[in-house]
């Protein structure tokens, strides 16, 4: 099938100060087409799509749109010529409703001055049905999870009728039933001759998905074709130019004792019902058990239970047979309880602090004697911690904001492992970084596993729950909906587990 | 790490010079703003005016340490002004009265006694400030434009409005002393001077050397953040209320000893002053980004500013206007600051990033 070509860049280059982000790259994006792109973080990717929808302007090059030159000097011009964007990073407004999210800065009026909120719900509502998902529109969208924030995002662009849509990372967030309802969108989009590109770090969907597929490395284009006979190694040869890097193999190591066990853990949901219903479940040395669920399945809202982020959470903890009483974070962070969160942006790091200052901050006691910190000790700790995880960075003292998110994430584990957990809660640990760093990550989980930690995780991968888990917890609706050892576990099993009240998709799915 | 060194960007030189001058920009400011004085105001230098201009500086610059760390930690503290007034009085009500305990006799302090009461009081309306913000929930701009209100309501009940005169003392209570405080000098410096140096020398050592001083910081840049890392956010926010009214009380202490009386408008603005100053030395309005070094530099900035243009006869109503544009100028700049500091941050991490 061939498909007419929509936007072109030609000899497209853009430089920042200092660096390089796209060197002469020609590209072709096809109507009516998905146009996959892929590239590790910082190979331009984002760069690339920031150029076409208008955020930033190439230093040299062209913009071709059905053979003409444009310019789009801002996301409004780049908006008229119909391309829309959903950004990796969320730009919602989290005090606004969905409602008014969805149509910020072009809002449904009569007469241009009153807004027709009634027309923006009947609207969003129908947004929210082709996207199967039941938000209300009123909901503030501060009070959404991640991945439900993340379908709002793709619902603004679908209500602005894009000819060409750019989806950054759409699914870091959704868990398997959640994507392929958004690839069930996609496909509708396509049948109306939209213009999709996807980026996206989960390389088997892109192949399931993509029609053509563009490599980035460094900024450069390494390989573009159709989609037809592409296979993973050939992706992860152009992108990192060597051999493929793969999830860390298991080292097998004999588990300790009981580290950790949760009896009864319960937290009220803000509308009434459990967020978290009667959760119990324990973790002995050594062992990665990974916890698998749809989004509101109450697998962050647990760990952060454990944590002891809500106090008005109820039932029992132990670590190493001893009854954790402590309520407070930090109280349970010196009894070897140490939390990475899903939201690296908002819950994980200070961003305009250095990379010195959030690695040592949950572990100053260390440096500190009555009340005088040794700051040199804080220094060689946190070089020390730098080199252990491979943290690229030019200097400890640079804001962490400096950092591309992988870096951003060792970074946060760094600071987690610093106060010497005992059981370490990772809350979606790969989420938005790329193969490479994704991968050290699991070797990290790995080689801490086998030095006698305790590790839960929580993930929407399917795949990285299949090879990093040495037990699977599978939570839907609060509750625990199964459990599986990694020898008996199956990808359908565990999908079905996920999916109690929702037998459509999982039977889809299934099938 | 070890690539820091070896791998500056070529084009790296020019942007670190001028980051550099853009970081000293207060302190050539004040180098410049003194030049000018100097020349062009008679007896600016003479060793009597640097005296007084430095005891007017400390005034303010007490308060803006204090609201310097209010400000790192996320928030804004209305409320100085007003405690420096209430202070002011409840330390001319000890020295002339003492406490009338209600038996026909009253209890008297000495000046310690005074000063360490007059100190509690401060520190009790940062309390009543931490607890509104940390405990219910206000919005500190709100909660502390509420203690401003009262605070001066009650310093105008504690006289009726009147000023509180003769505060010389007694040395049968051992309270004669009270004048020294804003009047005597040791070594050559004003004892309120000293105090000024104590104050921000601990402030200084809390913000670098200790976990409270990170903490500061990492709530203002991050509240969830910093709490999901173990910080215990309402204790620091507590703390520095508390600071910022100890330093209002200190400035209620010394400026009634100065003028030996206390007058219940004491203090109207002053905490205008210090935002001033904190913002002019470096500190974000928006939280987590502040020094003290800077805040003092900012603090003598407006200082002799004022003084200066007092000095070379400008009517008070231009003095007003000049003030002003320093401050906008200063936030200006600050943002160009920011703006250089990323780009260098993210030159050096993309050099690395090959």
């Amino acid at each position: 099938m061939d498909y007419p070509i929509g936007l072109q860049i030609r000899g497209g280059t853009k430089v920042y100060p200092g660096t390089r982000a796209l060197k002469s790259v020609d590209f072709d994006l096809r109507m009516g087409a998905v146009n996959v792109l892929v590239g590790e973080n910082g190979a331009g990717k984002s760069t690339m799509m920031k150029v076409i929808a208008g955020v930033e302007q190439l230093t040299e090059g062209q913009i071709l749109m059905g053979g003409r030159e444009v310019q789009f000097r801002g996301t409004e011009e780049a908006r008229r010529h119909g391309i829309g964007i959903v950004f990796q990073e969320l730009n919602l407004f989290p005090n606004m409703t969905v409602a008014e999210n969805i149509f910020i800065g072009r809002e449904i009026t009569r007469g241009g001055v009153d807004i027709d909120m009634e027309a923006q719900r009947a609207e969003t509502r129908r947004l929210m049905q082709r996207l199967e998902h039941d938000i209300h529109p009123d909901t503030p969208v501060g009070e959404l999870r991640v991945g439900q924030q993340q379908i709002i995002e793709i619902a603004k662009s679908l209500a602005q009728d894009a000819r060409i849509l750019i989806l950054d990372e759409p699914t870091s967030a959704l868990s398997a039933a959640e994507v392929e309802i958004l690839f069930r969108v996609i496909a509708e989009l396509k049948r109306d001759g939209v213009g999709i590109v996807y980026i996206s770090h989960r390389l088997e969907e892109l192949i399931r998905i993509g029609d053509y597929i563009t490599v980035l490395r460094d900024g450069a284009i390494t390989g573009a074709r159709s989609m037809v006979g592409v296979d993973v190694p050939w992706i992860v040869r152009n992108m990192i130019g060597e051999a493929s890097k793969d999830f860390a193999k298991e080292v097998d190591h004999p588990y300790g004792d009981e580290i950790f066990r949760a009896e009864n853990i319960c937290l009220p949901r803000a509308g009434g019902g459990l967020a978290v219903d009667h959760v119990s479940l324990s973790l002995r040395a050594g062992e990665i058990v990974g916890i698998y669920g749809l989004m509101g399945a109450g697998r962050s809202e647990f760990l952060e239970c454990v944590i002891g982020r809500h106090g008005h959470a109820t039932g029992r903890m132990f670590i190493a047979g001893q009854p954790l009483t402590d309520r407070s974070i930090a109280g349970r962070i010196a009894r070897g309880i140490a939390l990475i969160p899903e939201d690296r942006k908002n819950d994980g790091l200070i961003q305009i602090a250095s990379i010195r200052e959030n690695m040592s901050l949950s572990s100053l006691g260390l440096f500190t004697r009555i009340f005088h910190m040794d700051l040199g000790a804080e220094r060689r700790k946190v070089a020390d911690f730098v080199k252990r995880l491979t943290v690229k960075i030019a200097s400890m003292e640079n804001p962490v904001s400096s950092l591309s998110g992988g870096n951003q994430q060792k970074v946060v584990i760094g600071k987690a492992l610093m106060t010497g957990p005992k059981v370490l809660l990772m809350d979606e640990p790969s989420r938005g970084i790329d193969i490479g760093a994704k991968a050290e990550v699991f070797r990290t989980m790995r080689q801490l596993a086998a030095q006698g930690l305790g590790i839960l995780f929580v993930t929407s991968d399917l795949e990285e729950v299949m090879a990093l888990s040495d037990r699977i917890i599978v939570m839907a609706e609060g509750r625990i909906a199964g459990e599986f050892d990694r020898s008996k576990a199956t990808e359908n099993a565990v999908v079905a587990a996920s999916a109690p009240g929702q037998e459509r998709i999982a039977q889809e799915f299934v099938a | 790490m070890s690539h820091a060194a070896t791998h500056t960007p070529s084009s790296g030189a020019s942007p670190n010079i001028g980051l550099l001058l853009l970081q000293a920009r207060t302190f050539i400011a004040l180098i410049l703003v003194f030049a000018f004085f100097a020349m062009a105001a008679p007896n600016f230098l003479s060793a009597a005016n640097m005296v007084i201009m430095s005891k007017h500086v400390a005034l303010n610059a007490f308060l803006a340490v204090g609201m310097t760390f209010v400000i790192i930690s996320g928030g804004i503290d209305l409320s100085v002004g007003s405690i420096v007034g209430l202070c002011g009085m409840v330390a001319g009500w000890l020295v002339l009265n003492g406490i009338d305990v209600g038996l026909g006799w009253s209890i008297q302090f000495n000046t310690l006694e005074i000063c360490l009461i007059v100190c509690l009081v401060g520190i009790a309306i940062g309390v009543v400030n931490g607890i509104l913000i940390t405990r219910l929930n206000v919005a500190p701009f709100i909660a502390t434009l509420g203690t401003l209100y009262i605070c001066r309501g009650a310093a105008m009940l504690s006289s009726d409005g009147r000023t509180f005169p003769n505060l010389g003392g007694n040395p049968e209570y051992g309270s004669d002393t009270f004048r020294l405080i804003g009047a005597g000098s040791f070594l050559g410096l004003p004892i309120s001077i000293w105090m000024l140096i104590v104050v921000t020398g601990l402030a200084a050592y809390i913000s670098r050397r200790t976990p409270l001083g990170r903490y500061i910081y990492a709530v203002g840049g991050n509240e969830r953040g910093a709490a999901l890392s173990g910080v215990k956010v309402n204790r620091i926010k507590l703390f520095v209320y508390m600071f910022s009214g100890f330093c209002a009380a200190l400035v209620g202490l010394i400026v009634s000893s100065q003028l030996v009386a206390s007058h219940p408008a004491t203090g109207e603005t002053f905490e205008l002053n210090a935002i001033a100053a904190a913002v002019l030395g470096g500190t974000s309005m928006s939280g987590g980004r502040g020094r003290i070094g800077g805040t003092i530099v900012g603090a003598f900035v407006i200082g002799v500013l004022s003084d200066g243009l007092v000095m070379m006869g400008v009517s008070a109503f231009w003095q007003t206007v000049i003030k002003g544009l320093v401050i906008v100028a200063a936030v200006v700049v600050d943002q160009a600051q920011q703006k250089l500091q990323a780009r260098v941050a993210l030159q050096a991490q993309a050099a690395i990033g090959k």
